[in-house]
């Protein structure tokens, strides 16, 4: 009923690649802008599959990744403060800052705790009065709404000790922020499948009405991901610049008004700064001042300190698909998933490490999952 | 991050949900989906359904898949 396995089809998924080889008459460069396709394409050997005229390269879709080390710096000062729990996705644990990690610092005695859901920070909250709970807000249009459910949940039980610190994040403008640098000569996007549940797939219009690149929003099983390359580099040989959704059974026009309801009641647009890319404009979310006591970076002591980068690491040109993790200098040497150097490293959705991992079929050694 | 996978629904109380995928069972919020009924499918992520997935549209795709292929025999 979850039709897992028609989607693995194994005869058709080569039949969709020899369709994409037919179509696809000249070089060109796609990129996928989610860590979940990310993923995929790499575990399903999916880039191994294609024609060598067709290169996908992955975008900014990370959002541990994108989450600056500044942030980082300031969640772990936060949890320095006496009193303070910590609340986070596991994801975060092992991105590092600028000195240290959520992990490191929990090994040294800070109080961080992991949680599936912000409605699990919640529930913390209420169990610890005499404490503070902050929940790191990461994630993109997925994922904040629930967050902002979190803050209405916490609002309505009368809590006074729950804050989220935002570093919320918001695709559309990243992929204009992408499709107007002229370094980058992307010919399509793959739109992210659960981000596009949310926003809808209108969100995606001024991608293809002012900058003429084809959008094709996709699920995530491999003849998904093949369907959408195919419909991409249809699009792409016929001259069009559409808006076309592959992932139908889960994303409409709209989205989901409600999760956006909740989302806008709770946050508002704003400049946001996206690790190895710069400030983005209108392209993160703040508290809307009515919910501005939940707002833990009111909360962040005076900065004593200057946040630093590692300028060996090539994240930023790599998010915007200029380079392959291979290109970096210090991939697979200085930066591994053990010793990262880059958040592109340490996420299990950053490129660098599904490459690391999965790159087997371009002489790697990891464990690809192929289907084929 | 993004992940969220398909599960069943099982009984609905309130904004809260029973949930079967893999034959593991969890309670979601669906506060995103008032309108879910008991035998719907759902996507889940951060513990709460954000989507109903539609049966229809799957078989649909996969239909239109293989008539793509089937032009290439």
């Amino acid at each position: 009923m979850t039709y897992i396995d028609a989607f693995r089809d194994k005869r058709l998924g080569k039949e969709l690649a020899r369709l994409i080889e037919l179509k696809a008459t000249r070089p060109m460069t796609l990129m996928e802008v989610c860590g979940t396709h990310t993923m995929a394409i790499a575990r399903h050997g999916i880039k191994g599959l294609l024609p060598p005229n067709i290169k996908i390269v992955s975008g900014p879709g990370c959002p541990v990744c994108v989450t600056p080390q500044s942030l980082i710096d300031s969640f772990i000062e936060l949890g320095k403060q006496s009193g303070m729990i910590l609340a986070t996705f596991g994801d975060m644990m092992r991105v590092p800052g600028s000195w240290s990690s959520l992990e490191l610092e929990r090994a040294s005695g800070l109080d961080v705790r992991v949680v599936y859901s912000p409605l699990d920070s919640v529930k913390i909250a209420r169990e610890n009065p005499e404490k503070k709970v902050v929940f790191f807000g990461i994630g993109f249009e997925t994922t904040a709404p629930a967050v902002a459910l979190a803050v209405l949940e916490a609002r309505s039980m009368g809590l006074d000790n729950f804050f989220i610190l935002s570093a919320h994040k918001l695709i559309p403008p990243a992929l204009e922020f992408l499709a107007s640098d002229s370094e980058t000569n992307i010919e399509g996007f793959l739109c992210p499948g659960h981000v596009s549940t949310i926003i809808g797939s209108l969100a995606y219009s001024r991608i293809t009405s002012d900058y003429g690149i084809p959008c094709v929003i996709a699920g995530f099983e491999p003849l998904d991901i093949l369907q959408g390359i195919l419909m991409l580099v249809s699009q792409v040989e016929e001259g069009r610049a559409e808006i076309e959704t592959q992932y139908s059974r889960a994303v409409s026009q709209t989205g989901n008004l409600e999760a956006l309801s909740c989302l806008n009641s709770v946050f508002q647009v704003t400049d946001a700064e996206w690790r190895g890319l710069g400030v983005i404009p209108q392209s993160g979310l703040e508290f809307k001042s009515e919910f501005s006591k939940f707002d833990a970076s009111r909360l962040v002591p005076e900065r004593s300190f200057e946040s630093r980068r590692n300028v060996q690491c090539a994240c930023g040109r790599i998010l915007k698909g200029l380079l392959s993790p291979t290109d970096c200098p210090v991939f697979g040497s200085e930066c591994t998933p053990a010793r990262p150097l880059g958040p592109c490293m340490v996420s299990s959705e950053g490129a660098c490490s599904a490459e690391y991992r999965y790159g087997r079929l371009r002489g790697g050694s990891g464990d690809v999952d192929i289907l084929w | 991050m993004c992940i969220a996978l398909p599960m069943r629904v099982e009984v609905i109380d309130g904004n809260m949900a029973s949930v079967e995928h893999g034959g593991m069972s969890w309670w979601v919020r669906i506060d995103f989906l008032p309108d879910v009924r008991v035998g719907d499918y759902v996507l889940v992520h951060a513990g709460i359904a954000i989507e109903r997935v539609r049966p229809e549209c799957a078989e649909d795709t996969i239909s239109t898949i293989r008539s793509l292929t089937d032009d290439i025999h």
